[in-house]
Formats: C-alpha cells, structure tokens, sequence
C-alpha cells in the first residue's frame, strides 16, 4: 500500500507554534540578544561576543553567589527530605479523619503566596514586636536577622523548611500509601524490625516520589527568590544575596542588562542540566522497580 | 507443627455488631489436625481471608479462641504464632537478592551464620531457585517471586502451620499446573499444617486432603474432594462445586418418591417427616438423554462442545414454569432430536431440605 504523503498537517502546529513563540521563545531570544551586546542607553547596541560571559565567571561576586546558593540548597535538602519522610511515616495510615486533618494542616503552608509568606517571617522574627525574635531575644539569645548574618541564615532555612516540608511530606505519604498491606504482614510473619521494614520495604518502594521530591526542591530552593527579599533583601551586606537576588540586583539595581543576560542563561542552562540528570536517573530507576 | 482449634470463632469488621448480616465470619468451630493438608474453599467476599488472617493472627477476632495444640493464642502477635503466610501478590524484598530474602526471618531471629546458610540452600533446592540465588529479587517473573515468598515461610523448620492466600492469582496459567504441584510434594515432604484459600475448585480439589467450603460467613461442609462431590451437605456446594455445578429442582418427597411437577422419580432412600424447601440434587455427569418417554420430559436449548464432553442446556415446564437442567454427555455418544427424556441416576440423588442434605433411611 502506497503511503500518501500529507504535509499539510504542519499547519495544525502552527497555533502552538505561535503561542510557544509569543511566551518563551522571543522572550528568552531577548536575553540572548543582550547576552552579546553592550548599551550605553539610546538604545544603541554594539557586539561584544562572548566578554560577559567569560565576566561572570571570573566574577568573585558570582562565585560567592554561587557557592552561598549550594550551601542553601544543600541545607534546607538535608534537612526537608529527611523531616518529610519522618512526618509522613507517623501519619495516621487508615483514611478517616484524623488522616484528612493531618493532610489538610501540612498542605496549609504550601498555599500561602511566596511573598506572605516573606512578611509572615519578616513579621515572626523581629525583636520588637515578632513571637519569635522577642523571645528569643528575653532568653538572652543575640538575634537580629537584620544585623547578624548567621539569625539571618536561619531565619531563612527555618522558613524554607517551614514552607517547603508540607511538599516532601506530601509527596512520601503517597508513596507510602501505594505500599499493599501484604508487604506489612509478611513483614511481621518474618520478624522484621521497624528499621528493617523502613530499609527493605518502605524507603525503596518511596524511592520514585523521594526522587520527585528531592528534584522538585532543588530546583525551587536553587531559584528561591521572593521570600529572602522580602525577609533580609539579601542583607545583611551580601550574607543571603544567593543567585536570584544577585541577578535581580545586577539586571535592575545596576542596570547591568548585559552581564544579567548572559548570568541568566548561564543559570538556566544550569538547572536546566542538573534537572535533566535528575531526570535521567528517576526514568532508570522506575525501569528497574517493575 | 500443630493442630489448630477454632473455638466458637466470630468476627465482624463493624464495632457495634447488631444482626448476624454485620459479620464477615458467623460462629465456627473447627479442627484443623496437624500436618493434614486443607483448601478453604468459597466465592470472594464469603469471609474466608478473615479466617486466614485471624489464624495468622493479623486480625483480632471479635469473639471466640484460637489454640494451637491447646494453648491459647487468640492474643498472641503472628510472630509469637510462629505462623508462615504466602499472601496473593508475591511479597519480597527488593532491595535483596534471593539468597537475603530466604535469609531473612531466620536472621531476624538471630540464627547462627552456618545454620542459615545451610538451610537457604536446602529450601533454595526445593524450591527450586537454587539457580539465581545471587540475583537482585526485584528482577524476577511473579511466579519465581511467589516461589521466594513460600521461600521464606518454609525456611523456618519449626513453623506451626503454613497459609496461602489464593496464591496462584497473578501466576500464568502453565505455572499454576507446576507451583500446585510443588505445594502438594512439598507438604508430603515436610508435613507442615497447610491451610490454603482459594475461590477456585480445581486449585482445592487437587492440592487439599480436606477441603473446607464457606458461603457467606459460614462453614457450611469440610470433606474430602469425593465427598464434595457426591454428597453436597449444602446445595451451596453442590453448585459451587462442578462444572456446570449440581441441578438443584424444587420437588415433593413421599417416602422413596420424588415428583416434579407430576413426573414420579424413584429414591434409593425413603425420607419422612421432610419440613421445609424440598429440592433435590443432581449432578450433570450423572443425568442421561434417553428416548423413552418414561423420563423426564424437556427441551434442548443447546449443546455446549468443551472437548472431552458435551453440555446440553436442557428446560423442563412445569405450570408455565421452565426449569432449567445441565446434562454432560460423554464425548462419542450423539445426540438425536428424539431424545427429549432425561433419566437420572437413582444412586446419585440428594434431597435437600431447607438447602441442607438430608439423610434418608433404607427403604422397606
């Protein structure tokens, strides 16, 4: 049978096309146009290759950027998976009541809006009037975000893992609702300690969701942006300025349009490499799970 | 190894019980002798996982005990029952290789490192996966799984008894012929109490010694395999049991005479003082087509070839009425439009009062 050969039906990718074009494409085509071009207003633009980005790699205040951006990430990682997996291993198991409420009272944090939750901290942990800072403070602890760089660090990382946990908790319960009850009894039948249940039957069977979770907080803690502005404004000095706040002040602050748009793609490509990793391993990982 | 007693055994799944309907498992008591072989026979949903789970102890039965060679363990945690279970999806331990998971309830129990290897071995022999011992377990087919997860409960040379549950459900239909098979020498070998539930006739009747049957919460016959057949106490199980299961017909008795509507059927037996709904039982295999018209009269409605036999779907009218009768007709034998007459095998006929079997005396 002779196959007819119909390219018309590229034209039913057009709309796509267009729409796909209109929000991300020419938009990131912009940054790109930038990334190569120096300005000096009038918008009179003149090629400079390649010079930003080699700039903003042998730029020190980059690298500082960069390695307060992992440290932070890193962090609120170690501390967000493993508290997740903890929550959501003593949830109650059975559905009913209690099991909505607790669901209903970790997911509450994750519908707050990025910068409520920014005044929400800012607010909480300010020595004169914040819950949080006041007493701290009466206990003689020396803290003031706005002023010393390690209350501001954890001001920042306890309202990350604040905001952020409910996710990973989420994400673990799911995963551990999927476990048949079959492989609890036989674990009982075979004497298993409730470590070894967590190691040979529970923490396996998570690994998808774990992996899901742990994607999904890298690349939002790696772009974490609104809540340190409006909380520290990446203060004090330079000591929370992690790599969006950085970008924002170089793009805006500085009207460094160049050096912004090259930083940007560089931070893009970026994420976009560790994602595509993460990616990778997940889709290998559930091959060998079925 | 032990006998395992059910002593006025009930459960129900609701907390505040108020008709016998709120429970899966109405009263039981029951004997299960040790080392004897049974299947727990019945349709889904009949309660009998809950008796499985209440003898393995994952359940707390609502009323009622459970001993073990006397001692009462209706209490007692699983483990503590020292009870092994096959569950219906194969249940192992992915992280582990094959040799870990046969290992790993005698290590939890803190056996020494000889023992254990020594007895992965042998239950690797008889099982059969001595094979692929070092490989990853979460990479096998399901029915090498399952053999892992029966694996696991016959490791333990001490257990009391060993339970499935339906374990053959996700297993492809060549291997169910083959893991049966296993099952069966591998009780003759080790003489475990075996107590093995099933909705599937044939997976009973070929692997018990003794087959169980329960119909909604209740036991309502435990026989051997013949006498499930011949001698339904229940019609439940005359129907369940057979394919096409027994012809249950309303009829009235007078002594060693049984009539369908005005059609006399001779008894072996002659039965009085019958209360209640008369029916009588036969089974398909032993009704015959005949010409004669001093048999039953019907019409055929059509012939089923599967092979060895033939069904005939065969009614009967009474008043209006059609009752519809199975015939088996053994492969070789025609069957001719005349032959609108069944003639039933006077020794196979049972007679069911209230859907229970009645025991007639010898005629005079």
């Amino acid at each position: 049978m002779k196959k007819t050969v119909n390219q018309k039906a590229w034209f039913m990718v057009l709309p796509v096309l267009l729409l796909v074009s209109f929000s991300a494409i020419i938009p990131l085509m912009t940054v790109v146009n930038y990334s190569v071009q120096d300005t000096f207003g009038n918008n009179e633009f003149f090629w400079v290759g390649l010079e930003w980005f080699e700039e903003i790699l042998h730029s020190e205040r980059m690298h500082d950027a960069l390695s307060r951006q992992a440290m932070f990430t890193a962090i609120i990682l170690l501390i967000e998976i493993p508290l997740g997996i903890f929550v959501a291993l003593h949830m109650p198991k059975n559905k009913g009541f209690w099991s909505s409420l607790c669901l209903v009272l970790v997911a509450l944090p994750l519908l707050i809006p990025w910068n409520v939750v920014g005044t929400i901290w800012q607010v909480f942990g300010r020595v004169d009037i914040g819950l949080l800072g006041h007493s701290l403070a009466s206990l003689g602890i020396d803290y003031n975000y706005t002023q010393n760089s390690t209350a501001a660090w954890f001001t920042i990382i306890i309202m990350d893992v604040w905001h952020w946990t409910s996710l990973v908790v989420l994400l673990c319960y799911a995963g551990l609702q999927s476990i048949p009850d079959a492989y609890y009894q036989a674990a009982k039948i075979d004497q298993a300690s409730p470590w070894n249940v967590f190691r040979h039957i529970q923490l396996p069977k998570m690994k998808g969701v774990l992996l899901i979770a742990i994607l999904l907080r890298f690349m939002d803690s790696f772009m974490i942006y609104t809540e340190p502005f409006v909380v520290t404004g990446g203060g004090p000095g330079n000591a929370t300025t992690f790599l969006s706040i950085d970008l924002v002040k170089m793009a805006i602050g500085q009207f460094d349009l160049g050096p912004a748009a090259a930083f940007s793609l560089m931070y893009f490509l970026g994420i976009l490499l560790v994602s595509y990793v993460f990616y990778t391993l997940m889709v290998n990982s559930e091959g060998q799970g079925s | 190894m032990a006998k395992i007693t059910l002593s006025n055994l009930a459960h129900s799944y609701s907390k505040t019980p108020n008709s016998p309907d709120d429970f899966a498992l109405k009263t039981i008591d029951h004997v299960w002798e040790d080392g004897s072989a049974y299947a727990l026979l019945g349709p889904s949903g009949c309660g009998k996982s809950t008796l499985l789970n209440i003898i393995s102890g994952l359940l707390a039965p609502s009323q009622g005990q459970v001993l073990f060679d006397d001692k009462d363990v209706t209490n007692a945690s699983t483990s503590e029952r020292n009870i092994a279970q096959v569950f219906q999806f194969p249940v192992v331990y992915d992280t582990m290789t094959v040799r870990q998971n046969l290992a790993f309830p005698l290590k939890n129990r803190k056996l020494g490192a000889d023992y254990i290897s020594d007895r992965v071995t042998a239950v690797a022999n008889m099982i059969g996966v001595q094979d692929f011992l070092d490989d990853k377990a979460n990479g096998l087919t399901a029915d090498a799984k399952q053999k892992i997860s029966l694996g696991r409960g016959i490791v333990r040379e001490d257990v009391n008894a060993i339970l499935f549950d339906e374990p053959l459900t996700v297993i492809d239909p060549q291997m169910k012929w083959e893991l049966r098979t296993q099952l069966k020498a591998l009780h003759q070998q080790l003489g475990h109490t075996m107590i093995y539930v099933t909705h599937d006739q044939t997976e009973a009747l070929t692997f018990a010694d003794k087959v169980v049957v329960m119909s909604e919460g209740e036991v309502v016959q435990v026989g051997t395999p013949t006498e499930l057949f011949e001698r339904p106490a229940h019609t439940f199980v005359g129907f369940f049991i057979g394919s096409p299961g027994m012809n249950i017909l309303p009829v009235t008795v007078v002594g060693n005479k049984a009539m369908i509507g005005n059609h006399p059927i001779q008894l072996s037996s002659t039965y009085e003082n019958l209360s209640g709904t008369i029916e009588m039982g036969i089974r398909p295999e032993y009704i015959r087509l005949s010409k004669e018209p001093s048999g039953l009269a019907i019409k055929i409605q059509r012939v089923e070839d599967v092979g060895h036999h033939k069904i005939v779907r065969a009614i009967h009218s009474i008043d209006g009425q059609t009752i519809d009768i199975n015939v088996i007709v053994k492969e070789g034998i025609e069957i001719s439009d005349d032959m609108q007459y069944l003639v039933f095998e006077r020794e196979k006929i049972n007679i069911y009062a209230n859907q229970w079997r009645q025991e007639g005396s010898a005629p005079i």
